[in-house]
């Protein structure tokens, strides 16, 4: 069992539409995540990101190639399988409270209720919101709706958290927080996680590896390897010589990508036909 | 304090100019069709208190709340199943379509060669004319639902029936709740009418009977007891609502700041 990976993704694409209206967003990616990793994609805007997300929580089927949740074939959504949304104001429900928000991935499962509540205790427990139960999440500010996401997601317990630009829409000393909250809970429930983001620095300071991908259609430009030390400091990780060194480099590697590339950067509207979806 | 005076003036003052009016100007009327108010308070109070609550008020309220469940039962599991399954939608619009243009008076007609005079017919009359509304807001309110968190109850793999009654029904809710106020309207009407059309009993048959037998101030009594159900209605439907949509005036109006 030693070998088999946390996450193993196999030559997958994913074109939209056919014909003359047909649009590659993916083509050809290979990589893998091993158990416990923190592994986090970079990539030029409208590069499929969150495309590939959809793909691996078995949202969307791809096209050709596959993913690999420990060894099975991803069909459908996996077990064990957890995703954080870029817009938690879209996510979360706001007719629910905090608590109800935080217990509802348990309902699928056979879990009993005093148990719901204590694995939910737990999950708020683990991103400071202990004591917001009873809030309705439009009563929160947004750093704190992203992390009742976060504690939604770790109490589902998964195995695999994937991530789609989660910080992007909060100031950034929230950022800074919630970025050290995600390592926290990874280091504590070591959990695997792939997170997807357009900051390079964020990726830097997070990751084990950074797979950096090329413009559409996408394939894996280089994976980077970041040997930097845990735990990690906003301020003196962030001075280390070694954190400028790759930082600048997947910059070059993200930029040269960008330069020789000029087509248009978004999927034409119209072009995602609803039967593309995994039906249910 | 004083606050709450005034909103409650800003809300009463036209009522009591009019009734102030009313009462004033037709003091000293001798129009049999117009009576002084006098002595239409006067047949208000023979009749409505409390001689005529058992006999008339009771019935047709009785109709009303029927009909008006049935209706919101039928309306929502409908337009759910509708608004989720657009193979269905597709197949039913044009007959739902055609159905709610028939002016519900009209329906009576037809009810009446099928049922019968009875309140079976009157309840089914009420139940058939509001639960259009329900149904069209149902439809509209559960394929608005946010996709994302469709999304998000797959990956966490909810099953149906979860999905149905911590999803898509409560981000459907406020436009049932709006298809229902206007459903109330509806039905109210619905049973006025069946009730003069075809009754032995309730309001709109006392309000009827009233008129033809030239009992003119007990049908202005009637009619202002009709105005009072009616109002009195929606006051409990829109506490009834506030309730259940706490969290959407809460969310809406933190939406509104960012």
């Amino acid at each position: 069992m030693q070998s088999v990976h946390a996450l193993e993704v196999r030559a997958l694409s994913k074109t939209y539409g056919t014909g003359d209206r047909a649009v590659r967003a993916i083509d050809d990616l290979t990589f893998e995540v091993e158990p416990g990793e923190f592994l986090c994609i970079v990539g030029p805007s409208g590069c499929g990101k969150t495309t590939l997300l959809k793909c691996l929580s078995g949202l969307l089927r791809p096209t050709s190639g596959a993913a690999y949740l420990e060894g099975t074939l991803i069909e459908r959504s996996p077990d064990g399988l957890a995703l954080v949304f870029q817009e938690y104001s879209r996510s979360l429900l706001p007719w629910m409270t905090v608590g109800a928000n935080v217990r509802l991935p348990l309902l699928g499962r056979r879990v009993r209720r005093s148990e719901r509540r204590s694995r939910a205790a737990e999950a708020l427990d683990a991103v400071g919101l202990t004591g917001f139960e009873d809030k309705h999440p439009w009563q929160l500010s947004g750093g704190m709706q992203q992390r009742v996401a976060i504690a939604r997601a770790l109490a589902y317990q998964p195995h695999l958290l994937l991530m789609d630009e989660p910080f992007a829409s909060v100031d950034a000393q929230t950022r800074a927080d919630l970025e050290d909250l995600v390592l926290d809970v990874h280091e504590r429930f070591g959990i695997t996680v792939v997170f997807v983001t357009h900051d390079i620095d964020e990726s830097v300071y997070l990751a084990d590896r950074i797979v950096v991908l090329t413009h559409r259609p996408t394939t894996v430009e280089e994976i980077v390897t970041v040997s930097l030390p845990r735990p990690r400091d906003q301020i003196a990780t962030k001075e280390l010589p070694e954190f400028m060194e790759i930082r600048g480099r997947v910059i070059r590697l993200i930029k040269g990508e960008t330069g020789e590339s000029d087509e248009g950067d978004d999927i034409p509207a119209g072009v995602v036909a609803a039967h593309e979806e995994v039906p249910e | 304090m004083t606050r709450r005076l005034r909103a409650i003036l800003l809300e009463l003052w036209l009522p009591v100019l009019g009734i102030a009016l009313w009462w004033v100007l037709s003091d000293d009327s001798t129009s049999p069709f117009f009576p002084p108010l006098r002595r239409i308070v006067e047949a208000f109070r023979d009749n409505w208190l409390f001689a005529r609550i058992d006999t008339d008020l009771v019935p047709s309220l009785t109709r009303f709340v029927e009909g008006f469940l049935i209706a919101t039962v039928v309306g929502v599991l409908l337009g759910l199943a509708l608004g989720l399954w657009p193979l269905a939608r597709r197949a039913l619009a044009p007959s739902i379509d055609f159905l709610r243009s028939i002016p519900a008076p009209a329906l009576i007609s037809v009810m009446i060669l099928l049922i019968g005079f009875g309140d079976g017919m009157k309840v089914a009359a009420i139940a058939l004319a509001s639960t259009f509304p329900i149904l069209l807001n149902t439809i509209d309110g559960v394929r608005g639902v946010e996709p994302q968190q469709l999304d998000m109850a797959r990956v966490y793999k909810l099953g149906y029936w979860h999905r149905i009654t911590r999803i898509v029904l409560p981000a459907a809710s406020p436009q049932i709740f709006a298809g229902m106020r206007v459903a109330l309207a509806v039905a109210l009407l619905v049973m006025a009418f069946s009730e003069m059309f075809a009754g032995t009993n309730g309001l709109g048959f006392f309000i009827v009977f009233a008129q033809e037998t030239y009992r003119i101030p007990d049908m202005w009594a009637g009619i202002v007891m009709l105005g009072i159900v009616g109002y009195a209605v929606n006051l409990c439907f829109l506490a009834f609502e506030r309730r259940i949509l706490r969290w959407h005036r809460g969310w809406r109006a933190t939406a509104q700041e960012r």
